[in-house]
C-alpha cells in the first residue's frame, strides 16, 4: 500500500499571546489514506482551523511531524510550499474567495499562472474544469454576478484544476442554504469516487455525514476517529 | 507567465481608473518638467556656442594703453602704443596662429543713389581667420593690397542689401566717403554678437587703406585694437606671457612699470558664460527632478494603499500556490507600468511642450536623445524604487492572516 497521502506525529501547536502560550493543538496523530473522505469535526475553538491551517501548509506546527504526500513539510522551504499548495492542494474556503474583478475562466485558470503554464493551456483546462461543474455558460460572467452555490462550484473547479492528490475544504456550506450545500456536497461525494482524498471541516452533523470517517476535536486534543455510521446503508 | 502578470496589472489599474491616472499624473508632470527645463537649458547652451563660436575661438584683444595730454587722461584705447611692427612681432611667437591689427570707425558709404552708415574696419587678412568670417562670394584681400593700400573692400550682408539691393556687389564699386573702393568679396552671415550688435553691417578694407584714404590717421601704422588668435585653448596662457614680455620689451617698459597696453582673453569671458548657462540648465533639471521624485513617492503611497485594499487577494493567491516572488512581481510590475506609462505620456507633454515654447517665443529649445534616454530611464528606476517597498510588503504578509482579512 503507499504511503498516505496525510501523516501527522506528535503535533504540537501554540500561539502567542498577550495572555501567554496559548496551546491550540496538542498531541495530535492523524493518519489520512489515499481516496478517503475524512470530516473534521468539532465547536469553534477545538483546533481544527488550526489544523487545516497547517494541513494545508499556510502554518508550521511548533513541534512534532507532518508528511504531506510522503514528504516531511517541516523541512521543506517557502517556495517548495507554495508549490504543494499549488500542485498537490485544492483549497475551498467557506467565503468562496473567488476573486471579484476577473471571470469565472480567470478565475479557475489562476493557479495555472503560478504553474507557468501558457495562456491556451490555461484556458483549455478551466474551462474544461467549468464543464465539470456545470458552469461552462457562464465562463466570462465575473463572480459576483452568480449565485453562492454556482460560486462555490468555481472555487472547487479552481481547487480542481492542477488534479491535486488533496482537496482541504473548511466548511464549504457555511455560507450556502441546506438545499445549495447538499447539491456542493454531491459534488464532493463525486470527486471523492474518483479518487480524490477529501478533508472537510465543518460542525454540521448532516455534512459530515458524507465523509466517510470523522475526526472529532475538543480544545485542541484530537477526541475520537471513527468511520461515519450509516444506517440507511445498513442491510 | 510575466504576460500573464502583465495582464493582471493592466485589469487591477483598470479597476482604478481614477486613482491610477491621478497617479501616473504625478509621473508625467514630473517627466515633463525634466524634458522641458532640460530642453530650455540646452537650447541656451546651444545659442551661447553659437555666439561664441561666431565670436572665433582662442581670442586675445589686445588694446592700446591710455595716454595723458595735459593731464588729460584719455582711458584704454585712446594712444596709439600699439604698431604694425608690434604685429609682425606677436606674429613670430610660437603659438600664434594669426594677428590682425584694427582701425575702425563709422563712415558714410554711398552706391548710386543709396548711401549707408556703417561700421568700416581696416585691418589685415588674419582678421578674416581669427574670427572664423567665410568669404560668401568672391575674394578676401592680401597681404599684397594691404601692403600697397589698395581700395578694395569686403561687405557684410546688411552693408550689401542695403547698400546694393539686388544686385551682386562683387566687382562693382562704391564710395567711402570721397574715396572710391571696388567690391571684392561679401562676407558671410554672421548673425548677432553677444551684446547684440549686428555683426553684417560692416565693411572690411586693408589697414592702410582704411588709415590713409578714409581715417587719415595721425600715426600711420599705429593702431588702437589688435585681435591674437592662438592655435589652440589650451596655450593661451603661454601666448599670454611671451606675448606681454614681447611689447614690454619692444615698448621699453622698465621692470615695475605698468604695461601700456591691456591684454584680455575673449574666451575666458565667453566660457564663463557657457559655464553659466550649463550650470542653469543643471539646476533646472535639478529642480524638475523633484517633482519626478514626488511623483514616485505618489506611486509608493497609492501602492501601499493597494495593497492594504488587495490583502485578501493576497491570501487567495498564496494558498493557491503564488510563490513571495510572485506576489512579488505582480506588485512592482504595477509600480513599473504606472510610471513608465506616465513616463512616456510625460514625455510626449514635456517634447510638445518645448515644441510650443519654440514656437512662441524667441527662446531656443533642443530635445535632445539623452534628455529623453535620462527622463525615461529615472522614471523606470523611480517604479521600481517606489515599487519596492509596497511590493515586498504584500509578498510577506502571512497568508492565514491576509485570508482573515475582511
Amino acid at each position: 500500500m503507499s504511503d498516505p497521502v496525510i501523516r501527522i506525529e506528535d503535533l504540537y501547536k501554540s500561539y502567542e499571546t498577550s495572555a501567554g502560550l496559548f496551546p491550540a493543538l496538542k498531541e495530535i496523530r492523524l493518519s489520512i489514506d489515499s481516496g478517503e473522505f475524512v470530516a473534521i469535526m468539532g465547536p469553534s475553538g477545538s483546533g481544527k482551523s488550526t489544523l487545516m491551517n497547517i494541513l494545508g501548509c499556510l502554518d508550521k506546527p511548533t513541534s512534532g511531524r507532518y508528511f504531506l504526500d510522503g514528504r516531511s513539510v517541516a523541512e521543506l522551504g517557502k517556495d517548495e510550499l507554495a508549490l504543494l499548495r499549488n500542485r498537490t492542494i485544492g483549497f475551498v474556503f467557506q467565503g468562496f474567495n473567488l476573486l471579484p474583478r476577473m471571470s469565472l475562466l480567470d478565475n479557475v485558470a489562476l493557479p495555472l499562472i503560478y504553474s507557468g503554464l501558457e495562456r491556451e493551456e490555461r484556458h483549455r483546462r478551466a474551462h474544461e474544469l467549468l464543464v465539470k461543474v456545470g458552469l461552462e455558460d457562464k465562463a466570462i460572467s465575473s463572480p459576483n454576478k452568480i449565485s453562492g452555490g454556482q460560486q462555490q462550484r468555481v472555487a472547487i473547479a479552481r481547487a480542481l484544476v492542477n488534479n491535486p492528490r488533496l482537496i482541504l475544504a473548511d466548511e464549504p456550506t457555511g455560507n450556502l442554504d441546506s438545499r445549495t450545500g447538499e447539491e456542493i456536497m454531491a459534488l464532493f461525494d463525486e470527486l471523492n469516487r474518483e479518487g480524490i482524498t477529501i478533508v472537510l471541516v465543518t460542525h454540521e452533523e448532516d455534512i459530515a455525514r458524507h465523509a466517510k470517517r470523522q475526526v472529532h476535536f475538543l480544545d485542541g486534543r484530537l477526541i475520537s476517529d471513527h468511520v461515519t455510521s450509516r444506517p440507511e446503508a445498513t442491510i | 507567465m510575466i504576460l500573464a502578470m502583465l495582464g493582471e496589472a493592466w485589469r487591477a489599474m483598470g479597476a482604478n481608473r481614477l486613482r491610477t491616472f491621478l497617479t501616473m499624473l504625478g509621473m508625467v508632470i514630473g517627466v515633463g518638467a525634466v524634458v522641458l527645463m532640460m530642453s530650455i537649458g540646452q537650447g541656451a547652451q546651444y545659442a551661447i556656442k553659437q555666439t561664441i563660436a561666431s565670436m572665433g575661438s582662442n581670442l586675445f584683444i589686445l588694446i592700446s594703453g591710455s595716454t595723458s595730454t595735459s593731464g588729460v587722461r584719455s582711458g584704454g584705447g585712446g594712444g596709439y602704443t600699439l604698431n604694425v611692427g608690434d604685429a609682425d612681432a606677436i606674429a613670430e611667437l610660437p603659438g600664434v596662429q594669426a594677428v590682425a591689427p584694427i582701425q575702425s570707425g563709422r563712415a558714410q558709404v554711398v552706391y548710386g543713389p543709396n548711401n549707408w552708415n556703417t561700421s568700416v574696419l581696416g585691418t589685415t587678412p588674419g582678421y578674416l581667420e581669427a574670427r572664423s568670417w567665410h568669404i560668401a562670394s568672391g575674394n578676401a584681400f592680401t597681404e599684397s593690397d594691404v601692403r600697397s593700400g589698395t581700395r578694395v573692400a569686403l561687405v557684410g550682408k546688411t552693408v550689401a542689401d542695403n547698400l546694393f539691393g539686388d544686385e551682386d556687389p562683387v566687382g562693382k564699386t562704391f564710395r567711402i566717403q570721397q574715396s572710391p573702393f571696388v567690391v571684392l568679396g561679401t562676407l558671410a552671415l554672421k548673425g548677432q554678437a553677444m551684446d547684440g550688435r549686428d555683426q553684417d553691417d560692416t565693411i572690411i578694407i586693408p589697414l592702410t587703406t582704411a588709415q590713409r584714404q578714409v581715417y587719415g590717421s595721425q600715426f600711420p601704422g599705429s593702431v588702437r585694437i589688435m585681435m591674437v588668435q592662438t592655435t589652440s585653448q589650451e596655450n593661451m596662457p603661454e601666448v599670454e606671457k611671451s606675448m606681454t614680455d614681447l611689447l614690454r620689451q619692444r615698448h621699453r617698459i622698465r621692470e615695475g612699470m605698468d604695461n601700456d597696453f591691456y591684454l584680455r582673453n575673449l574666451t575666458a569671458a565667453a566660457d564663463s558664460a557657457a559655464e553659466s548657462t550649463r550650470v542653469m540648465s543643471l539646476l533646472l533639471g535639478a529642480i524638475a527632478s523633484v517633482s519626478l521624485l514626488v511623483g514616485g513617492i505618489g506611486i509608493m503611497n497609492i501602492m501601499l494603499v493597494s495593497v492594504t485594499e488587495r490583502t485578501r487577494e493576497i491570501g487567495i493567491r498564496m494558498a493557491i500556490g503564488a510563490r513571495e516572488r510572485d506576489i512579488l512581481t505582480q506588485f512592482l510590475l504595477e509600480a513599473v507600468i504606472i510610471s513608465v506609462v506616465g513616463c512616456f505620456i510625460g514625455l510626449l507633454l514635456g517634447i510638445g511642450g518645448a515644441l510650443l515654447v519654440n514656437q512662441l517665443t524667441e527662446t531656443m529649445v533642443i530635445v535632445s536623445g539623452s534628455s529623453v534616454v535620462v527622463a525615461f530611464s529615472v522614471a523606470a528606476a523611480v517604479g521600481i524604487f517606489f515599487g519596492f517597498y509596497p511590493a515586498r510588503k504584500a509578498a510577506q504578509l502571512d497568508p492565514i492572516e491576509a485570508l482573515r482579512y475582511q
